[in-house]
């Protein structure tokens, strides 16, 4: 008989050779690339003492090509559920010390397992990627395996909050999972995604282009959109994954943690010195939100992609709200595609997880051009109206200059059902702007004057007096309330608390159909 | 565009129906290709690749639709056909020359 202490010591024996990963090579050759191994960053995203492994001594079902004499500690991932910031999460990392973290049939299957956990207690996932792909000597299995990722990714969007990391490579059919989750985290010289590589590219096009600059982390966050955040090194990433973890739910049936009420530091951040009136000065509206929200704490998510619309979380009164805002500071704040594309899915992922939106608004109307024509600025820009219009969480609008146009329809106007819509005395709701309607509307008088430019500034000044300003779109119960600048957070403050019981219902249907 | 706090920003010109606006340009708005309308009259390569086939001579009639070439590229041969009609002024590649992407191979008048 052997005793329960020999069998704890076997036990810890066999646990050893399989936690090892790849072995002490390659974890050198994963540190020297700057890199930390799988468990490691677990341990760094999750709460000290929390994280629970699970299938550590899966083995891989590899049979051709000698595979069956291979032994692959964990199959290349590490699985398991912990804590962050005391709230429950379902983690995966790929181990790139592991056959280069390449996906095969027993990989797949630990990481489904986890998802289907996720799924059934309802609880974020969290997948780190770091893996050279599919599995070639697996064949068609490992194909299978990425097929049941995505479908399961698919299943568990707007249900739970899905979260990618990327650090290493994501190449190939690999980056649809990420793509397929809500928020994607790089970190630049680590990550790199991909469908098909630079040595790929250099056959088939004969175009030279390097891993950095065809798929890096910086291409992905300013470029793509395919990142949302991105971070300089490991540990800031895992930072940023935590406070992200801090502003949403658990899931979609929940609401996000309150936090303590924090007043914005209003000494810092004084509208009066960030907010030019003058409707063509740019400002940063980051300031804006700042000297709005609780302890001016915004966390902007995809701040360098896209840049003329800002989006991100903070909060009022403790409970976390969605940001949307105009960035007059870039391109004067403009809707274009990757505009429209970046509010869209925000707007929808604030839906689905009940946060609030807030939407600040100041844009000259959409970015002319025929590159814009092109690339589908129609259906991208739908996507806005869409999101706003099928979102049923609390809505509220400040319109801080300018509102002109199908700029002003889309930015969650009362058209759209926003709930609230505050302005400014600032200010502008119209068709357009001075300039373009006076050239319109008194056309023939200003050519036929002695002196048409005189005419014409005269005409935009007529106009501008007239017509830019709050008070028309007011008369007509367009905007709620005109309100005084320093009542802004009162205001939304205010708004929040008494939609704390919203329920808005929509058609029965089977789903939409978003201009995707 | 990250930490911009420290440098003052350079701020330019964007005019949107017939305001102009003091703004920042993103690096994408700045990359903009300018519009080129298609010119159906130069064909050039889709893909780099070995000329295997020259079917027209110069000053030769063609219509919409008629082969020009045949260019292999990753082991498929490609007919490289015309969408117009007209006159080929020129005929840049012979059979067995390997082609970059983007080379002007045949011209019409």
């Amino acid at each position: 008989m052997t005793s329960l202490g020999q069998k704890t010591r076997e036990l810890k024996e066999k646990m050893k050779g399989a936690l090892q990963g790849g072995g002490e090579k390659a974890i050198e050759k994963q540190k020297a690339t700057g890199k930390m191994t799988a468990r490691e960053r677990i341990l760094a995203v999750v709460d000290s003492g929390s994280f629970h492994e699970y299938d550590l001594f899966v083995e891989h079902a590899g049979k051709d090509f000698d595979m069956d004499k291979k032994y692959l500690p964990g199959d290349g991932v590490v699985t398991g559920t912990g804590t962050i910031n005391g709230y429950p999460i379902c983690i995966y990392a790929q181990d790139f010390t592991v056959a280069g973290g390449s996906l095969g049939f027993m990989h797949a299957k630990k990481i489904t397992k986890i998802m289907d956990h996720a799924m059934k207690l309802k609880v974020p996932l969290i997948g780190i990627n770091d893996s050279g792909g599919a599995r070639i000597q697996e064949g068609v299995n490992s194909l299978a395996g990425y097929g049941e990722i995505f479908f399961r990714n698919t299943q568990a969007s707007g249900v739970i909050p899905q979260i990618s990391v990327i650090l290493g490579p994501c190449a190939g059919g690999a980056v649809y999972s990420p793509a397929l989750t809500d928020f994607v985290f790089v970190v630049d010289k680590i990550s790199k995604m991909f469908i098909t590589g630079p040595e790929v590219i250099k056959t088939v096009l004969g175009e030279d282009i390097s891993m950095e600059d065809l798929g890096g982390a910086r291409v992905h966050s300013e470029t793509t959109g395919n990142a949302h955040f991105f971070a300089l090194s490991e540990p800031e990433c895992f930072e940023q994954i935590k406070k992200l973890m801090s502003f949403i739910p658990w899931n979609n049936s929940k609401k996000a943690e309150p936090f303590p009420i924090k007043n914005p530091k209003s000494k810092v951040y004084k509208l009066s010195e960030i907010f030019p009136t003058d409707s063509k000065k740019p400002y940063d509206v980051r300031l804006i939100i700042k000297a709005i929200c609780d302890d001016s704490d915004f966390f902007e998510v995809q701040e360098l992609f896209a840049a003329n619309i800002v989006i991100g979380f903070a909060r009022m009164s403790g409970q976390t709200v969605g940001f949307v805002a105009n960035q007059p500071m870039v391109l004067a704040g403009v809707l274009d595609v990757d505009s429209s594309d970046k509010a869209a899915r925000f707007i929808r992922f604030c839906d689905a997880f009940n946060i609030p939106l807030v939407t600040l608004v100041d844009l000259p109307g959409y970015l002319p051009g025929i590159d814009q024509e092109h690339a589908g600025v129609i259906r991208h820009g739908a996507k806005v109206l869409y999101a706003y219009s099928e979102a049923t969480v609390p809505k509220i609008t400040v319109i801080l200059r300018k509102a002109y146009g199908g700029g002003y329809i889309a930015m969650c106007s009362n058209h759209l059902k926003a709930d609230f819509v505050l302005a400014w005395p600032t200010a502008e709701i119209a068709v357009m702007g001075p300039e373009g309607a006076a050239n319109i509307i008194f056309r023939n008088e200003i050519l036929n004057a002695p002196n048409p430019e005189e005419a014409r500034q005269k005409k935009i000044d007529e106009y501008k007096e007239k017509f830019a300003n709050p008070y028309v779109a007011a008369a007509y119960g367009y905007v709620d309330a005109v309100i005084e600048p320093l009542k802004t957070r009162e205001f939304i403050l205010h708004a929040i608390e008494i939609s704390a019981q919203k329920k808005e219902d929509r058609p029965v249907k089977k789903h939409g159909i978003p201009p995707f | 565009m990250k930490p911009t706090k420290k440098e003052k920003p350079e701020f330019e010109s964007l005019t949107v129906l017939g305001a102009e606006y003091s703004t920042l340009y993103t690096k994408k708005y700045k990359d903009r290709k300018p519009y080129a309308p298609a010119d159906y009259k130069k064909i050039y390569s889709f893909i780099p690749g070995t000329i295997r086939g020259v079917f027209v001579e110069k000053d030769q009639e063609v219509n919409a639709g008629d082969k020009l070439l045949t260019l292999e590229a990753m082991k498929m041969d490609n007919e490289i056909i015309t969408s117009i009609s007209g006159k080929i002024k020129s005929i840049n590649v012979v059979v067995g020359q390997m082609v970059k992407k983007s080379e002007l191979l045949v011209e019409l008048y």
